[in-house]
């Protein structure tokens, strides 16, 4: 039995990172009995290790939840759990799209931060409605009418009936139970007789199961043993299981307008389900397609190489072990004169790029060399073709081109005052424009247009540094603009080291190939010959280092004992020309390259 | 059996090595396996040595012996009965040459005219002193026991007692300079009769020189003055006709050690003692030994079974080429490529990258005349890289 409309209530936790989304979730899944003591273990919802650990939710789940209030009526909750970066902006969307109210948590002790602010926008993109729920009201140093104040002065909403609770402890969960009832509304449209309409909302790759797909319905039913179609791809399916999370997974005979749960349908490619897409009745198809479907479009790209060039086909089973689970992972082989056989890879973004590194690193366990993040690029040619370009090393020769496109961002940094002058130098040096400032609450709000290349390398960290940690930060793409861009080539003795290849804006190009050609001369070892570094664009040198020729190595003493250590010392120089790269009439070690690029750029 | 011309070895002839790990006080540049013990059963040593001899005369029964070594460690504080008893057990454990060179390396303070006579007595033909330096601060620097006095007193009593007298000294040290350099040469010429080892310091890890120079304490020469202190010894020791034949070793010619010969040019020798290491042909493979490094265990072991042996391990054709290359190169006459092609088993083509080759050539650092491979000065300065770069 599907539950009428007026019993619904679905709806979005939005927090920044640390504010206590999981645990407030915990404990709603607890208080409505979806899981006895026993079963309750910390952050249910986060499922995996990397998700548990880093606290980010990768992938959007739900958990139905009965709760019967205090009219005596028994609603049925659909708690969404949003992915919580921007670079799952495009996933948040679509999950807030299926549903019809935000909790908007906001750490009392903490305030508002950059990336609820987005969030946020995102939910009254929307039209959602709203609750504030100060959070961690059980400690010392809570700040509840701080809280409030900010709420109102930086997001502009009112906070008057901010629910106050403690997720850890449990005050005030009642409260917000009955809020959710009275003043989050029910599902806006939903029509039992109309053909089945239902929303993407995410999918997964589950070994027993194989994909799974979890739905919002909007009109109609998803039933056991109906044929469905995938609106974006014309697909179509036969559905085996129909079935809700309380966490646990419990099999249901349907879905109804309104509700949400999952579906699988014998799929085992994860690309043929495509956040954001239609399901339908692939006999009665619904007239219309939901708005707002997009297909993921990778933005960051970088190169992963095997540390140890033996573990190549691991590095290649590993990634198609995750691109399982991950439909907006792209990637291709690669082969770099400087660190062998790799993979060009695409990611949404910075964080997604860095989760799926530590995932190869961790839970495949292998040693991997990335080359350092770039962008797409944009180059409208002479002779009027448009190229984008994904790796600096096949930037078409400078006289064919007629300029050259880069992608922005909008950037809103929340920062205390004291460390404003440094960020806003930041920014400067990273081409920044500026769009907004504005004061609240004795911190900065400060809106900039940036280039994402400036962005992608380590902003970040230097973000944090400056700030020591308290500035937030948070992005949204803007477009693309023309700029003097040029590649950055690095030289060894003459000859070009691809993975070092960079595209730059002109201004910073003489000091970034300055950088990188000091930084080459402390990592590569003296050897016979004098070795020439060079960073250069087009044919023109910017600068260069020289690392000198050696005059003597010859070690003193060489008698019975020594002539043993030596020659395993000679053993494991011949096994490391294996890892050597001819530069001219040098072999250099991968590893200074390596390092090269594990520096960061200061 | 001939006897063989000095330098040169035949298949069969051997260098028997003898490891005393004890020393009066440890120097703090040292790495080598030398201890401070205060009790040494000299007994036990004497017995164990002679009893690691016969074991290795049963196993490797065709063998002639051409050089003896004492070594260590401090072996002048090796009682002369003990270093008596080892020569014995050699001589009746192989067939020697009448030429058997018999050296022992000796501590400045540890030599007295009477046992000097002893050791001579013994079988002893050789000796090699420990001097280091010849001016009391670095003599104290390098934490020596000796004054300079007591060195040039070394050196004189040693050479009245034996023909072949040998001293090492340790150049390019911090705060030396090239002019105070050559005159302590100079003078270490004067006193030098035949023979001279002279080593540039070298800071090994895990000895106290080390962890001092890490921390500031003093600063070694850098490699430009490295090269510097190398040439300038090179052209005072040439012009004073005692050129270098190997990396640190100065001779007269006809003076050379012998036994080191054995070592660069892939000779056979065995290693006894704590430490010690061999490499020899037996059954028509090559094996190289290592002896356990601790003296207690290496002393039980011996007594035991008559072997302070690790398990041997084979040298490969590959293995024998490029130890053969190694040393080979160090000697300034360099390496004759045919032999060593011949009796390593791996033709030298095969081996050596020949376009390296020809560069290291054009660059000044080697000759070739198709047979026999040497290197320069310049080029012995780059050995360990040029090593290497050679090989393919
Ligand atoms: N004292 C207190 N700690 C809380 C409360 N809610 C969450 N926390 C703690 O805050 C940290 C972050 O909580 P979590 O739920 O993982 O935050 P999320 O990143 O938003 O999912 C954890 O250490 C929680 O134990 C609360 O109400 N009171
Ligand atoms: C086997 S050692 C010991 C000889 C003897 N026990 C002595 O010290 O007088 C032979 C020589 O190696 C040299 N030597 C030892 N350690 C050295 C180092 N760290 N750097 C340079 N030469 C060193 C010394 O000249 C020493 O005399
Ligand atoms: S006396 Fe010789 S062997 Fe002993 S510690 Fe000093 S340098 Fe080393
Ligand atoms: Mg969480």
């Amino acid at each position: 039995m599907t539950k009428p409309l007026s019993q619904i209530r679905n709806f979005a936790i939005i927090a920044h990172i640390d504010h206590g989304k999981s645990t407030l979730a915990d404990r709603l899944i607890q208080t409505c009995g979806g899981l006895e003591e026993r079963e309750m273990q910390q952050q249910v919802l986060d499922s995996m290790e990397i998700e548990r650990e880093r606290g980010i939710t990768i992938k959007a789940q739900t958990v139905r939840l009965a709760y019967t209030a205090k009219d005596g009526v028994e609603y049925q909750f659909n708690l969404m759990d949003t992915p919580g970066h921007v670079d799952f902006s495009y996933e948040v969307s679509r999950s807030l799209a299926s549903c019809e109210g935000s909790l908007l948590v906001v750490d009392a002790t903490q305030g508002v931060e950059a990336q609820t602010l987005a969030n946020v926008y995102q939910a009254l993109d929307n039209n959602h409605e709203i609750i504030p729920v100060i959070n961690k009201i059980d400690l010392p140093a809570a700040d509840v009418d701080n809280a409030k104040q900010q709420i109102e002065d930086v997001i502009g909403l009112d906070a008057s009936e901010a629910v106050s609770v403690s997720g850890k402890t449990g005050i005030g969960i009642p409260g917000l139970l009955e809020a959710i009832v009275k003043r989050l509304p029910p599902p806006h449209e939903g029509d039992a007789n109309k053909p089945t309409k239902a929303l993407l909302v995410d999918s997964w790759y589950d070994t027993y199961l194989g994909v799974v797909v979890l739905v919002r319905v909007i009109d109609g039913y998803l039933k056991k043993g109906q044929k469905i179609k995938f609106m974006s791809n014309g697909r179509t399916r036969e559905i085996d299981r129909v079935g809700m999370f309380t966490p646990k997974h419990v099999l249901l005979d349907e879905l109804g307008p309104g509700e949400m749960g999952f579906i699988t349908a014998a799929i085992k490619d994860i690309s043929e389900t495509n956040v954001g897409d239609t399901i339908t009745d692939d006999k009665k198809p619904c007239d219309k397609a939901l708005p707002g479907f997009k297909p993921s479009v990778p933005m960051v790209f970088c190169s992963f190489y095997p540390a140890d060039a033996g573990d190549f086909e691991k590095l290649k089973t590993s990634l198609g072990k995750l691109r399982l689970n991950d439909a907006s992972l792209h990637y291709e082989m690669e082969t770099s004169q400087a660190l062998g056989l790799g993979f060009r890879c695409g990611f949404l973004g910075l964080l997604h790029m860095e989760i799926i590194q530590e995932r190869l690193e961790r839970e495949f366990d292998l040693d991997l060399i990335p080359t350092a993040p770039s962008v797409v690029y944009k180059i409208n040619m002479t002779n009027g073709d448009q190229i984008e370009l994904y790796n600096p090393v096949d930037m078409p020769d400078v006289v064919k081109i007629d300029n050259i496109e880069e992608p922005w961002i909008k950037a809103t940094i929340l920062v205390p005052d004291e460390y404003l002058g440094g960020l806003l130098q930041l920014c400067q040096d990273r081409r920044g424009v500026q769009i907004d400032l504005t004061y609240a609450g004795g911190r900065a709000m400060l809106v900039y247009r940036l280039p994402l290349n400036e962005v992608v390398f380590d902003f970040y960290d230097r973000l944090k540094s400056i700030s020591k940690g308290y500035a937030s930060f948070d992005y949204e793409l803007d477009g693309y603009g023309e700029n003097d861009l040029v590649k950055l080539e690095i030289r060894v003795n003459d000859e070009p080291v691809d993975a070092l290849a960079m595209i730059v804006h002109r201004a910073s190009a003489e000091y970034r190939g300055r950088a990188m050609c000091e930084r080459l001369k402390e990592l590569i070892p003296r050897q016979m010959f004098k070795i020439a570094i060079q960073a250069a664009i087009g044919g023109k040198v910017i600068a260069r280092e020289n690392v000198s020729a050696l005059r003597k190595d010859v070690t003193a003493k060489c008698y019975g004992g020594d002539i043993t250590r030596k020659k395993k010392l000679l053993e494991k120089q011949k096994k490391g020309k294996a890892k050597m790269r001819q530069y001219g009439n040098v072999e250099i070690p991968q590893s200074a390259f390596i390092a090269a690029l594990k520096m960061g750029d200061e | 059996m001939s006897d063989a011309p000095d330098l040169e070895f035949l298949p069969g002839e051997m260098g028997v090595y003898f490891h005393w790990p004890f020393c009066a006080s440890k120097c703090p540049y040292c790495d080598f396996n030398a201890h401070v013990a205060d009790n040494v059963s000299h007994e036990r040593w004497r017995a164990a040595y002679q009893r690691a001899v016969s074991h290795y005369a049963e196993m490797l029964p065709d063998k002639r012996v051409v050089s003896i070594f004492f070594g260590g460690g401090t072996p002048s504080l090796m009682e002369p009965e003990s270093v008596a008893a080892a020569i014995d057990a050699v001589r009746a454990g192989w067939p020697c040459s009448n030429t058997l060179e018999v050296t022992l390396e000796a501590n400045p303070t540890s030599v007295e005219a009477a046992k000097l006579a002893a050791f001579r007595e013994a079988g002893v033909n050789r000796v090699s002193l420990g001097v280091q330096a010849l001016n009391d601060a670095d003599l104290s620097f390098l934490g020596r026991a000796h004054d300079a006095a007591q060195a040039v007193h070394a050196i004189k009593i040693s050479q009245e007692i034996f023909e072949r007298v040998s001293f090492d000294l340790i150049y390019a040290r911090p705060s030396q300079t090239l002019e105070g350099w050559r005159d302590e040469l100079c003078r270490a010429l004067d006193l030098a009769r035949g023979h001279m080892s002279l080593y540039q310091l070298t800071i090994e890890r895990s000895t106290p020189f080390y962890l001092r120079s890490k921390r500031g304490e003093f600063v070694m020469p850098g490699e430009a003055m490295g090269a510097d202190f190398y040439h300038l010894t090179q052209d005072v020791t040439e012009e004073a006709g005692m050129p270098a034949y190997e990396v640190s070793n100065h001779a007269v010619a006809g003076q050379e050690c012998r036994h080191n010969m054995i070592y660069w040019t892939g000779a056979d020798y065995i290693g006894i003692g704590p430490g010690a290491h061999g490499r020899f042909m037996r059954d028509g493979a090559v094996y190289a030994s290592r002896d356990h490094h601790a003296p207690e265990v290496w002393l039980s072991r011996v007594e035991a079974d008559g072997s302070g042996a690790h398990p041997f391990e084979a040298v490969d054709a590959a293995g024998r080429f490029e130890a053969g290359l190694m040393t080979g190169l160090r000697l300034c006459g360099g390496v004759d490529v045919e032999a060593l092609s011949k009796t390593s088993g791996k033709s030298f083509n095969d081996m050596v990258d020949l376009k390296k080759l020809d560069v290291a050539v054009r660059e000044g650092w080697a000759v070739f005349d198709g047979v026999r491979l040497r290197l320069t000065r310049e080029g012995i300065l780059r050995l360990n890289a040029l090593l290497p770069y050679l090989l393919v």
